[in-house]
């Protein structure tokens, strides 16, 4: 028989019982569905986070009061006694390295803002001027932090973008001055509009000099250091240099921890892939069950179509026409169940996207690939049996039924 | 010049403990273009014979020669291209698939053996008009009668022009009338030239063949040709 014959006999065969083929198509369906639905959401996960992670700044290198035993992440850091306090003067001296290309301190803290008679809790950031375009941080109006000495912090506000709103509604908000705790600033830039992130909410945040904040909080010590490497390759360079220069500064004890936001990343990273590739697997499984009942409708297909099977030999087919036609029903039956499945996970993905639009849900490639193919793979390899079995009836019985 | 030669045929049945000898020693000749009806009580071999010779099933002994091949020794797929090529079905039941349409039906044995769409076209609209049934070509089985269906699995047997038309219980689904167009229908092919052998019950019918034979536990109990030489 020639192919197209074969393939219009295989259609005209599975149109033929529409009920039974629907349902093993709407299984198939289900299945790879469920692949490309889940493999987005799990993707989509991975790229969320990484982006994040990613939007915090390139090439970071975090130094961290404290040592913890091994490196990574570890939430624990963040609460760690500290044996010796990180200082400004040890930041500065992080620029010698030469691995590094910029540096900024980091000390933390809340406070109240007021202006106008209006009032409310915010978030202070201490930093120097490089730290704003480490964290690839935008200003809106006015300009950064100025470039000045580390310890004299100038009484100057970078606020962020809602604090403007609800400070100054329409009224320009730089030149204006302002009362940070117990300090009049004068706010000289405003940032723009980012809304939630993993790292801070840029949008409730105000940024002072670092010396500033050490003076507005009592403290010498420092929350973070920021540090720049060169490239994406100086990155472990510039880790050993920064630990290095601490180590000496603080009469040869290790008490830092020095982690790389690339860590961190790949961390994440491998988390979420592997995250994606167990419900993949999980998925996959309702692939196998959807080929075993198209193996299930084919054998039904078979006993159904005796008769006809004895027809067709004694009309002169020979058993390799009858395998192929039955072969081909059954590769027909997963093939539009895949691609209508396919397009069902797409919609599904895209419908996902426009409900939470921060959310990439874009299915991965190699999970589409290996869903199509799982698809084809079991209804093709499933169907071997029931059309082995039809091939090998014997014409005078198969005949007999009818 | 002889185009069935069966020379001490044998098909043997096991049914439980019990040997059943469908066939015993068997030996027939039929010439081409010879009209044979095969007659006989149910259960006394002629639906196993005429399986035999349309290769549907094999003999435990004996040789088959079909137009002087042995064909009891071909690979089931041989045997498909013989039938396929030589022998025409007419069945009791019709056998027509049923969500293909009559055009189609009859295509099917072209379509089996790979002869190209265009050609299968030519030959179905020939014999759609040969058969009666122009009007009738995009109609699907359930919307036939029973002669037209009948009409329709003759055209599908004779498409591929055959020798041989092996015909099981033609008109046994049929009424009076209708059985009688169909086999008029059956004796024109074979006035035609092709060789026809028909298994029937109905003594009438078998009384308009040019030979008859009539088989009991497997054996030729009588052949008109023998008994006239």
């Amino acid at each position: 028989m020639r192919l197209a014959d074969t393939l219009r006999f295989a259609r005209d065969a599975a149109t033929g019982y529409p009920m039974r083929t629907a349902l093993s198509v709407l299984a198939m369906s289900i299945g790879v569905a469920a692949v490309v639905i889940l493999t987005a959401l799990g993707d989509g996960a991975r790229r969320y986070v990484v982006g994040q992670f990613s939007a915090i700044g390139t090439n970071l290198v975090i130094v961290l009061p404290g040592r913890s035993g091994t490196g990574g992440f570890n939430p624990a850091n963040a609460i760690t006694t500290t044996p010796r306090d990180l200082t400004i003067d040890d930041a500065g001296s992080l620029r010698r390295a030469s691995a590094v290309s910029r540096v900024a301190p980091l000390i933390v803290g809340t406070s109240e803002i007021s202006f106008g008679g209006k009032l409310r809790e915010i978030m202070v950031a201490g930093s120097t001027s490089d730290f704003i375009p480490i964290r690839n941080f935008e200003l809106a109006q006015g300009r950064g932090l100025p470039d000045e000495d580390w310890n004299r912090g100038s009484s100057v506000a970078i606020i962020g973008n809602k604090i403007r709103e609800e400070l100054f509604g329409n009224e320009p908000a730089v030149g204006q001055l302002i009362r940070v705790g117990d300090r009049r600033l004068r706010v000289i830039g405003v940032l723009k509009a980012v809304g939630q992130g993993l790292g801070m909410n840029t949008d409730e945040l105000v940024i002072v000099p670092a010396a500033l904040a050490q003076a507005m909080f009592n403290t010498n010590t420092l929350f973070r250091i920021l540090v720049e490497a060169r490239s994406r390759e100086a990155i472990p360079e510039a880790k050993e240099q920064v630990m290095e220069i601490l180590k000496q500064r603080h009469r040869g004890e290790e008490d830092v921890t020095v982690i790389t936001q690339d860590a961190v990343l790949v961390t994440f990273d491998k988390l979420l892939g592997a995250l994606t590739l167990g419900v993949a697997g999980i998925a996959a499984i309702s692939l196998a069950v959807a080929g075993i009942l198209v193996m299930n409708v084919m054998l039904v297909a078979v006993t159904q179509r005796t008769g006809e099977i004895g027809l067709l030999k004694a009309l002169g087919a020979p058993a390799r026409t009858i395998r192929l036609a039955f072969l081909t029903e059954a590769a027909m039956l997963s093939t539009v169940g895949a691609v209508v499945g396919y397009l069902l996970g797409q919609l599904g993905a895209f419908a996902l996207r426009q409900a939470f639009p921060v959310f990439p849900a874009y299915p991965p490639d190699w999970a589409v690939i290996a869903g199509l193919s799982t698809a084809l793979g079991t209804g093709l390899l499933f169907g071997v049996m029931p059309a082995r079995r039809a091939a090998r009836l014997d014409p005078v019985q198969a005949l007999m039924k009818h | 010049m002889a185009l069935i030669e069966l020379k001490g045929i044998e098909r043997v049945f096991q049914l439980g403990d019990a040997t059943v000898h469908a066939l015993a020693g068997l030996n027939l000749r039929i010439d081409n273009g010879e009209y044979v009806a095969v007659m006989g009580p149910s259960g006394s071999g002629k639906s196993t014979l005429l399986n035999l010779l349309g290769l549907l099933d094999r003999p435990n002994a004996g040789t088959y020669l079909l137009e002087g091949r042995d064909v009891t020794t071909l690979s089931p797929d041989e045997q498909a291209r013989v039938r396929s090529e030589r022998i025409g079905f007419v069945f009791q039941s019709f056998h027509l698939v049923p969500r293909l349409t009559a055009a189609e039906n009859i295509a099917l044995p072209m379509t089996l053996a790979g002869i190209p769409a265009r050609e299968r076209n030519d030959r179905v609209a020939r014999a759609l008009a040969g058969f009666g049934l122009e009007n009738r070509a995009d109609h699907r089985p359930e919307q036939l009668s029973g002669g037209q269906r009948q009409r329709v699995a003759i055209a599908r047997a004779t498409i591929m022009q055959p020798a041989l038309i092996l015909a099981d219980e033609p008109t046994g689904n049929l009424d009076r009338h209708t059985g009688e167009e169909v086999v008029s229908l059956l004796e024109g092919l074979n006035a035609s030239g092709v060789t026809l052998i028909v298994v029937t019950h109905d003594q009438a019918m078998g009384a308009r063949a040019r030979r008859q034979l009539v088989m009991e536990d497997g054996r030729l109990e009588h052949d008109s040709a023998n008994a006239a030489g």
